[in-house]
């Protein structure tokens, strides 16, 4: 028996035995069926709502929302919308803690109907509770309730306030479906149904042409990952006869040949799709455009949850992967790529949101570095910590954005409320947000104690690690990637706060003394996520740092608790990683152990950070109106994104279009129209002929009848 | 229960459907005397019309109580197969909805109604003797009961003389087409000897019939079976009478009629003739293949809703003689559920013509639809349905009905004839869809004066029933295509007649 396969049979032997309690689930269906509910109840009010600013309208008016006496419709969304998520997350959260006690290994699956079958297929609509999925739900659903409730106050004055509602429900439950859903084609409902939602709510506000755009270039990239998911489900089915994942990556390791083609292929269609959903070269061009949805959706979907998929997926298939090693060597060159691509042109952006869209970019990137060289506990726990800094950033963000303006819109002043250059100084005016976004900042940018350090540390450390593999050359030239990735990322983060929160107020004279704190639904959320940006990360300190000063000395209670949590989700992909390549070195590419490098990039995070906030003070920032593009060569190109969003026009775009002109201007107009017109011309010709013979005189109708006998008899004698 | 027909009592058992209606039928006619000119006065007219659908339900029980008898031997003057229940359930189904479309232009054109609802059961009943006869006598019987009914029914408006003028068409060209009908069973009687239809299956595939007789009987029974199913070039009646009956009536024999006239068709040809398969094969093709294309361009320039739907229905003659040229299992299950979903979605489709035209014979043309879809969206939005389910398109139970007549159509290797069925259809989307575009894309001429429309609770019934069967049907077909198979199964088919070809 292969190792692999000895792992399986201890996990289902240890399901059989050694458990003293088993893991029963706790009404797992009603943790989807929370958002779906909320879905309907708040699609049920916009349409209520949307019916009567439409009637306003064909009467010749623009209906408003009453300053103070809100309809229920406005109301009720405030409940029902943040209420399913808390009611989703408590249930979550007691089987999490259910889970805890049970001594259950093998996930457990939970069937309620069967949804497709035919007589070679069957797929059953069947949730999956296992450690990784328990982990994804409860960020979620923890992450998204307090993007909800920051919603409420964000979102309150807008007139489609309950549909806003029902597709951030919508989202939060076809993410449910995506991250518990039992096979491949359950996860690809989700998939899609995320992707639906974002396309929804980038193109919220789709009465301008802009936002529209943005959120059907996010559509049409996401298809084209899409058809990767889809051909990698096609070969596997075609290999295992079946899509569920439980017998899949049971007989993968016995099935599929290491390093084989077959895998390697999968893996790479696999990650097509994972490249599109989590915004990785080269198709990460969606991301950016994405924020012209409202700031909550950025931070719950473009930046801590669907964004992630990627990440899970392939995490999820952990074993696939593994056993392609080329897959894997590919997931973590363009992690590596992306991550160090995004942060450069992050160092030159304006717009808050976009420096934060691409410093997501780039964390992604670093995630799929980290599940690419096969540290899937590190992957998993950088999209955990990266969920609670980034949520708080983009809701920071928001709250910014939305002091802003406000005080433009009290003076009525055409300017940018996103642009950073309009800021600035906002340190006295919102110091919540200032706060706690430095927490955040500090956190991104891989600053000892906070979360960000520990996940960001570990992916760096096992990227180098790798190194001592196959593919040396190529794991040390990913390691120093990170490494400078994660430098630009203290700088541009720093530049970002700086131009935000300190030096002198930009906004002008009158707007200033509009500039407030925005009300506690927003503030508290930010709180509450600064915390976990702060505490996030102590969850899985590596055993051997536990006792240094980065362990605090062993104060911790617990060491690798995520590591030895997800160990029976992601142990067999260990496992034959170790059996073929062997395991992690104990060393970086230059020597050194993990504590000293984890001192090393601490300390440089912490002089980057010192040094750019002296570098940038010391910058003359004009407001966006009195200040010109930038000149410089290279800063241009930054600021300009590199041209790759030109490039693609260039190149994809611009010929499809002209194609299908050619298509249907030539091909379709002239050649198929045309014969089409032809044939159908002499039909009606052939059926005027045919009608002529309908005369109505009983004798020519008793004529033909005779003729047909006639032929008739004419043809059996024959 | 066990049936062998040793005693007379059985036949009472076995033609306990029919008798029911029959009675019923007098029951009915009865009713509408004692209750005087009942016609003047709505509800009462229509009262008639529910105590008439009471005896459909009747003869609904009985037809589900024989589905638990079991008949030993084929000695039997009437069959009780599976066959002929789901052909009865058919024929039930047509009764049903187009009594329910019947209500309001029964008291509105001032019919008589007892006697036309009389009529109608007494149609249904000749329907049943047909599916279910195996003696030629039984057939032609059947036939005449129906026949004579129908004849009644499509001159019953005599206000109208368009209604009279298509009740003596059809009388006289069905007249006509039944001498040959009779000199068919005449020479197949000669033939074989014997008029009982397993006698004659034995007779024919053994040898021991006489050739040239059997033949001639063969294709003259065929040429009485293609008058009644409207094939090309046997159905220059069917327009012109189906345009001039009452639409009810229209609705009511381009379903029921149809489909009894196939049932019969299915047991003669492919029960007893099954032996001389190779002889009458060639010009079931080529009639099969003629109905379809001539039916469905000619249907093409029609500017009459009526008249189109009258070539609607002779080119689904069409498609359903691909099932006889087939002559396999497969066919024969796919051809019954083909006429129970053609049925029902044709009737409908028939109910909201009736419902646009005022319960008359009004507003008929095509330009008369011109905003449809704005005055009545609902309306509009059922008869699109029916439409497409007529065109056959997926996820209407039309669909799934040509869906199956064309695997049973591959099964047999008539890859030429499905062919042909295919591009027919192609063709058919174009005079269906344009019915769907004048509803939905045309603005009436008059500017849009709202048609006023009057949807009476029997016509609402008939429009939900309706849709509902045709998109459960198009989308869980399931357990009905069993039943239908399992039905057919019963008739013994020989199989795939195509090896007795190559």
């Amino acid at each position: 028996m292969n190792p692999p396969f000895a792992i399986l049979a201890i996990v289902q032997e240890g399901s059989e035995t050694a458990v003293e309690i088993a893991f029963e689930p706790f009404l797992p269906g009603l943790i989807l069926l929370f958002p779906l509910l909320g879905f309907l109840v708040n699609g049920a009010l916009a349409l209520v709502s949307g019916k009567r600013a439409a009637d306003v309208a064909r009467a010749g008016g623009e209906w408003t929302l009453p300053e103070n006496d809100r309809p229920s419709t406005h109301i009720l969304p405030s409940l029902v919308g943040p209420g399913v998520l808390f009611a989703a997350f408590a249930i979550v959260a007691a089987n999490f803690l259910r889970m805890q006690g049970a001594g259950f290994e093998s996930p457990v699956v939970v069937t309620y109907w069967s949804w497709i079958v035919t007589s070679t297929f069957e797929a059953a609509a069947s949730l999956q509770l296992d450690q990784l999925s328990m982990v994804m739900m409860l960020v979620v659903t923890g992450v998204g309730f307090l993007i909800h409730v920051f919603s409420v106050g964000y979102m309150k004055d807008d007139p489609s306030y309950p549909r806003y509602f029902a597709y951030l429900n919508l989202f939060v439950f076809f993410m449910l479906v995506l991250v518990s859903g039992a096979s491949f084609p359950i996860m690809f409902v989700g998939w899609e149904g995320v992707g639906l939602c974002s396309y929804l709510l980038i193109g919220f506000w789709f009465k301008d042409r802009e936002n529209a755009d943005a959120g059907k270039k996010a559509f049409i990239v996401n298809r084209i990952g899409d058809v990767g998911f889809l051909i990698a489900m096609f070969l596997l089915y075609n290999k295992f006869h079946t899509l569920d994942f439980g017998p899949v990556f049971a007989s993968a390791p016995d099935t599929l040949i290491y390093g084989g083609s077959l895998v390697t292929a999968v893996t790479l269609f696999l990650l097509l799709g994972a490249v599109g959903k989590s915004a990785q070269i080269p198709l990460y061009v969606w991301l950016p455009d994405a924020m012209a949805g409202p700031t909550p959706v950025s931070a719950l979907i473009h930046a801590a949850t669907m964004v992630t998929a990627g990440v899970y997926m392939v995490t999820r298939t952990s074993v696939l992967f593994a056993l392609a090693p080329v897959g894997g060597l590919v997931v973590a060159g363009i992690g590596a790529l992306t991550a160090l691509f995004a942060a450069t042109i992050a160092l030159a952006q304006y717009d808050i949101k976009k420096v934060l869209a691409y410093s997501t970019v780039s964390q992604l990137g670093y995630m799929f570095l980290g599940v690419g060289v096969g540290a899937y506990t590190a992957g998993v726990f950088h999209l955990m910590t990266h969920a609670f800094f980034k949520a708080l950033l983009f809701l920071g963000s928001g709250a910014v954005i939305y002091s802003i303006h406000h005080a433009l819109h009290h003076t009525h002043k055409d300017w940018d409320a996103q642009d950073m250059r309009n800021m600035g100084g906002l340190r006295k005016h919102l110091p919540v947000t200032c706060v706690t976004m430095w927490v955040a900042t500090l956190a991104i940018a891989g600053i000892w104690p906070f979360a960000g350090f520990f996940s960001k540390d570990e992916i760096i450390w096992y990227a180098g690690a790798a190194a001592e593999g196959p593919h040396t050359a190529w794991y040390v030239l990913f390691w120093a990637m990170s490494l400078v990735t994660a430098m630009m990322t203290a700088f541009y983060m720093t530049r970002m706060m700086i131009m935000t929160f300190h030096g002198e107020n930009r906004t002008g004279e009158a707007e200033r003394k509009h500039l407030h704190e925005p009300p506690p639904t927003m503030t508290v959320p930010l709180i509450v996520l600064a915390v976990l940006s702060l505490l996030g990360g102590w969850i899985n300190v590596p055993e051997a740092l536990k006792q240094s000063w980065i362990g605090m000395f062993g104060a911790l209670p617990m060491s690798e608790w995520l590591h030895h949590w997800l160990e029976p989700v992601v142990g067999m992909a260990v496992e034959i990683r170790a059996d073929h390549v062997g395991e992690f070195a104990k060393s970086a590419p230059l020597g050194g152990g993990e504590v000293v490098w984890a001192g090393l990039s601490t300390l440089m995070a912490i002089a980057v950070v010192v040094a750019s906030v002296a570098f940038v003070r010391k910058w003359v920032i004009l407001p966006a109106t009195e200040s010109a593009e930038p000149a410089g060569g290279v800063r241009r190109l930054l600021y300009r994104k590199w041209c790759v969003d030109e490039l693609y026009d260039r190149v994809v775009v611009r010929p499809i279009v002209a194609g299908s002109r050619f298509l249907w201007k030539v091909v379709d107009a002239g050649i198929v129209d045309g014969l089409v017109n032809v044939t159908g011309s002499l039909s009606r010709a052939f059926g005027f002929v045919g009608s002529m013979f309908q005369t109505g005189a009983v004798n020519t109708y008793a004529f033909i009848l005779t003729a047909g006998v006639v032929l008739i008899l004419w043809a059996v004698a024959l | 229960m066990v049936i062998d027909f040793s005693s007379n009592l059985d036949y009472v058992r076995a033609l306990l459907p029919e008798i029911i209606l029959c009675v019923w039928g007098m029951v009915v006619l009865m009713a509408g005397v004692w209750r005087g000119e009942s016609s003047e006065e709505g509800p009462r007219a229509e009262g008639l019309g529910w105590l008439a659908l009471v005896g459909v339900a009747f003869a609904a029980v009985a037809n589900g109580w024989l589905h638990g008898v079991r008949e030993v031997g084929t000695d039997g003057m009437i069959a009780v197969d599976g066959f002929r229940l789901f052909s009865n359930w058919i024929f039930l189904t047509a009764a049903l909805l187009g009594m329910l479309v019947s209500f309001a232009y029964v008291y509105r054109q001032r019919l008589q109604a007892g006697e036309y609802y009389a009529l109608m059961l007494f149609s249904v009943a000749g329907m049943m003797f047909m599916a279910g006869a195996r003696n030629l006598i039984v057939v032609f019987l059947g036939l005449e009961v129906m026949s004579i009914a129908v004849y009644a029914l499509s001159a019953f408006n005599r206000r109208d003389r368009r209604s009279a003028e298509a009740g003596l068409k059809y009388f006289i060209l069905g007249a006509f087409s039944t001498g040959f009908f009779l000199y068919g069973i005449a020479l197949t009687y000669g033939a074989t000897g014997s008029t009982h239809l397993p006698t004659i299956a034995l007779a024919v595939s053994n040898g021991t019939a006489h050739g040239a007789l059997l033949l001639f009987g063969v294709a003259l029974m065929g040429v009485g079976f293609a008058f009644k199913v409207s094939a090309v070039p046997f159905h220059m009646w069917a327009p012109d009478v189906y345009e001039g009956a009452p639409s009810p009536v229209t609705a009511f024999m381009s379903a029921g009629v149809k489909a009894a006239a196939f049932a019969a068709f299915f047991r003669v040809f492919l029960v007893s003739f099954q032996g001389a398969y190779e002889s009458w094969y060639g010009v079931m093709w080529w009639l099969s293949a003629t109905t379809m294309v001539g039916a469905n361009l000619i249907a093409l320039v029609q500017t009459n809703v009526k008249r189109m739907l009258a070539y609607s229905s002779i080119a689904h003659g069409g498609y359903l003689l691909v099932a006889i040229t087939a002559a396999n299992q497969a066919s024969a299950g796919a051809a019954l559920f083909y006429l129970l979903v053609y049925t029902v979605m044709n009737i409908s489709a028939f109910a909201v013509v009736i419902a646009v035209s005022n319960h008359g014979e009004e507003r008929l043309e095509f330009e008369d639809y011109a905003g449809l879809g704005r005055n009545q969206p609902g309306l509009a939005l059922l008869l699109t349905l029916f439409l497409l389910s007529l065109a056959g398109f997926p996820g209407t139970g039309g669909f799934m009905a040509k869906f199956q007549l064309l695997l049973g159509a591959m099964d047999a290797q008539l890859w030429v004839l499905s062919v042909i069925l295919v591009l027919s259809t192609v063709v058919s989307y174009a005079y269906y869809l344009r019915l769907a575009w004048y509803t939905w894309m045309r603005d009436p001429a008059d500017g849009g004066s709202p048609l006023p429309v009057y949807l009476p609770i029997g016509m609402r019934l008939a429009l939900v029933v309706g849709a509902a069967v045709v998109i459960w049907l198009g989308l869980f077909p399931g357990s009905v295509l069993d039943l239908a198979r399992a039905s057919a199964a019963g008739l013994g088919v020989a199989g795939p007649m195509v090896e007795i070809l190559h």
